[in-house]
């Protein structure tokens, strides 16, 4: 009986196995596969996206989705620079500077239809501006008029903050002081427009984590529409038939792949089912330049990688044993021996943009290195304790830090202990000074030297090193009152200037973005990976 | 038998428990939280956010909150996935999981139990020395070494399947043969082992002097007793298959368990984390019982005692 009932099982296992290895043409891999004429683009994504809701997410992988779902007043061009016109047609400045009255697209519609309004706009910056909401950018919104106090409760009634619906394609923005960054920093999703009434019709405006942005219920306002949302298997997005652009979108689909491990992501590239990987491993990096350069993409991006110096403990909270550090870097090495992805060397705290290259370059050499310690007391590094090195658990961090102990040692007689963490408890020991040196990157959203220069003031959430200084904080104050960019750029290389005498953090180098990319797509570059989707297509 | 089964139902219970209240306050001592982040969030949004999750309350009070909501059978809300709850996220990737390793399971019995009982028979032949080879690699070769390299072959050269995934049928062939070949390794061994033994019993050799034929020996005689040590072995295997299916499924980009119970953990995510080890908690006890009742039932000597 027993031999029986098993053999017989073992037959319909072996069938069923037997079924599904017969049939290779079953292998469906959706989005690779082009039903009907469909230009399908197929990206890893890096994460499983948090939500879609613009108003209440915070990573890179939803920006990349939301951008597709969803439009701000302005955009980027089809080179990834500049500015062009995207919810908003036009716009005016009013001649002091405080007031901006943008005229939204005539065309402009939601995906179910209803024209995009400026009280669309006004409803959804009361909603990030709620408390209750818990957004984590709204503090990006505190340069209107009434924006903070409406945040923190001063204020109740939303009719006396700076934002106002004109008319129904007409709405205005009033400051509460002058802030020339503000038409670049619309680009970023706090500032995008969330549709009310769909909103409202899942819970209400005020409150997060409501079903609004699933598949069945989301409307948005970009050139895409939500198809799919399979959690950490794929996000599909399609061609919205509303968009008052829709013409110059020439992808039919975006597939976004969550794909959180790069080695498994660079095999989905090789077999065919990416068209865009979102990293390479280091270890790829040789080998794609060797044999496939044409896939190889190495993109600037506006970012810088540091190490923090906790700056209220000793030695460190020595200027002259900070500056002996930062000198005795061997950058150029490193970027090209151990990072190897056309990292630009860092020599001071601003990454070059367009409009603002820093003059300012930090001076000096071993020799003066060496003098430094000696003055302050520790000639070769005699009678200096151990520092300790932090950074969070990676190899690529490793690689670096195990470099930098290595030239501390030789060029300065500094012993230097590598500690690492883990992520969440590296953020805390950075976060409650419990280090000495702490590696660190710093990503723009939006380009403008001002988000480089704000992280250094004093209290400022991301400071993390005890660094204050009371004129740096008047200067970047005096920078956002000044009349002109060229003014505001002289203030921040001032400010540049300051940062590099004090040394509250060893600049390394400014940031590259490398991945693979389909030889076939044209994408183009853009400093904060911020993409304006309509302007990505097949060559043809 | 039923007094067994309700002692041991009690003891699982209370196991469940202690599991959860370490679970719940080593999560909490550890440096960092759901909202720790690299851009740091204002103090007064982090006040916000830690009081809508209810983080504001003294420990003690959210311990009997989360042990009542739990009563209800609500896992609470993730932390990491603003709109989706740990009910949702479970309901979502507990049949990934589950498909995953039940067809990585039948692929390790299919290619196991063969190997194990023709090493048996043909002991101290080629056929022997083939199997406990296969045997020894499976076991010492880790699934993260063998998932890639059958990638390499099967999907990029020969082009035959996807790098990763888990969206038609042909996606699920790498990744259960993975899993599979690791867990047919210990099978092979342990089935041979078995085989072994009672082969050497006299009963055994009763029957080959009444003219029994091989297969019959081998299928009527030896096979019940002989797959003991397997049966044994499953209920912590499939337990294991289930709960360290990460690997596989990091490298295969498949939606299931193992992942969320991961980076739950990176993320603080502390519901997820909870839920998670309650679901694997509760499989594991659930399947070592279900391991102890069909030994019973294969094994007149072994007796279910309270």
């Amino acid at each position: 009986m027993f031999n029986r009932r098993f053999v017989l099982l073992c037959l319909a296992v072996l069938s069923l196995v037997a079924c599904k290895k017969s049939d290779p043409h079953s292998s469906g891999t959706p989005g690779a596969t082009i039903p009907g004429n469909l230009r399908i683009l197929n990206l890893g994504n890096g994460a499983e996206p948090q939500d879609l809701d613009p108003q209440v997410v915070t990573g890179v992988p939803e920006n990349k989705i939301i951008n597709a779902l969803f439009e701000g007043l302005v955009a980027y061009g089809p080179n990834g620079q500049g500015t062009i016109p995207a919810a908003a047609a036009s716009w005016t400045i009013s001649p002091d500077g405080l007031t901006y009255t943008f005229a939204l697209q005539p065309d402009g519609k939601w995906s179910n239809g209803d024209p995009v309004t400026a009280e669309d706009f006004v409803r959804s910056y009361q909603r990030i501006l709620t408390p209750s909401l818990i957004a984590e950018y709204a503090n990006k919104l505190y340069a209107v008029t009434g924006a903070e106090e409406f945040h923190q409760g001063k204020l109740a009634d939303f009719g006396q903050t700076g934002f106002k619906a004109v008319d129904a394609r007409t709405l205005q923005i009033t400051l509460k002081r002058r802030t020339s960054f503000l038409i670049e920093s619309l680009k970023h999703y706090a500032w995008f427009p969330i549709h009310p009434k769909t909103v409202e019709k899942f819970g209400g405006l005020a409150r997060r984590g409501t079903k609004w942005t699933r598949v069945e219920n989301m409307v948005g306002n970009g050139p895409f529409t939500l198809k799919e949302w399979s959690m950490q298997q794929r996000l599909v997005v399609e061609k919205s038939p509303t968009y008052w652009d829709r013409d110059a979108v020439k992808v039919d689909r975006l597939v976004f792949f969550p794909t959180e491990n790069i080695e498994t992501e660079e095999r989905m590239f090789r077999t065919g089912q990416l068209h865009k990987t979102n990293e390479l491993p280091l270890d790829k990096t040789d080998v794609y330049r060797r044999e496939q350069p044409e896939s190889l993409r190495v993109d600037p991006l506006l970012g810088i990688y540091f190490f923090r110096v906790n700056v209220t403990r000793p030695p460190l909270n020595d200027k002259r044993v900070r500056r002996a550090l930062a000198l005795a870097m061997n950058r150029e090495l490193i970027v090209e021996k151990v990072t190897r992805q056309n990292q630009q060397p860092a020599y001071n705290a601003c990454p070059p943009m367009e409009m603002f290259t820093s003059p300012v370059r930090l001076q000096g050499d071993l020799a003066e290195a060496r003098r430094l310690l000696a003055e302050a007391g520790y000639p070769e590094g005699k009678g200096l304790r151990p520092i300790e090195l932090l950074y969070n658990t990676s190899q690529n961090h490793k690689k670096i830090a195990e470099a930098l102990q290595q030239m501390w040692r030789v060029n300065l007689g500094v012993q230097v202990d590598l500690v690492n963490q883990e992520w969440k408890v590296y953020l805390d020991s950075q976060d409650t000074l419990n280090y000495d040196l702490s590696r660190a990157g710093w990503i723009a959203d939006y380009v403008d030297p001002n988000t480089f220069f704000d992280l250094w003031r004093t209290g400022d959430g991301n400071n993390d090193t005890g660094f204050s200084n009371p004129d740096y904080d008047r200067m970047l104050q005096e920078a956002l009152n000044t009349a002109n960019d060229v003014d505001r750029m002289a203030v921040y290389a001032k400010m540049d200037a300051l940062l590099m005498d004090e040394i509250p953090f060893l600049p390394l180098y400014f940031y590259t973005r490398t991945f693979a990319l389909n030889p076939a797509v044209n994408l183009p570059q853009n400093l904060v990976e911020t993409p304006n989707w309509k302007f990505i297509h097949f060559k043809e | 038998m039923l007094r067994f089964f309700a002692s041991r139902l009690l003891q699982s219970l209370l196991a469940l428990l202690i599991i959860i209240t370490a679970t719940f306050f080593m999560l909490r001592f550890v440096p960092g939280g759901p909202f720790t982040a690299e851009k740091a969030v204002t103090p007064e949004i982090l006040r916000n956010l830690e009081a809508h999750y209810g983080l504001d309350q003294p420990l003690w009070k959210q311990y009997l909150d989360y042990l009542g909501s739990l009563a209800r059978g609500d896992f609470g809300p993730s932390f990491k996935y603003p709109n989706r709850t740990v009910n949702e996220i479970l309901g979502d990737k507990l049949p990934v999981s589950i498909e995953l390793g039940f067809l990585s399971l039948v692929v390790a019995l299919l290619m196991g139990l063969p190997l194990g009982i023709l090493a048996a028979i043909r002991r101290n032949t080629w056929i022997d020395y083939v199997s406990s080879s296969f045997g020894m690699m499976g076991i010492s070769i880790p699934t993260f070494v063998v998932g890639p390299l059958l990638v390499l072959a099967f999907a990029i050269h020969a082009g035959w399947f996807n790098a990763s995934g888990w969206y038609s049928p042909m996606d699920r062939v790498l990744p259960c043969l993975v899993l599979g070949i690791a867990y047919a390794a210990p099978i092979a061994r342990l089935t041979r082992g078995g085989m072994l033994e009672i082969l050497n019993q006299d009963f055994i050799r009763t029957a080959r002097a009444k003219g029994a034929s091989e297969l019959r020996v081998v299928f009527k005689h030896s096979l019940r007793g002989g797959l003991l040590p397997v049966v044994s072995f499953l209920g912590p295997a499939i337990a294991g298959i289930l709960t360290g299916s990460f690997v596989i499924e990091t490298i295969f980009q498949i939606p299931g368990l193992g992942r969320e119970f991961v980076n739950s953990a990176f993320n603080r995510d502390y519901t997820l984390v909870l839920g998670t080890v309650i679901l694997y908690a509760g499989l594991i006890m659930g399947l070592n019982l279900a391991a102890d009742l069909t030994q019973a039932w294969m094994n007149p000597k072994v007796r279910l005692e309270g």
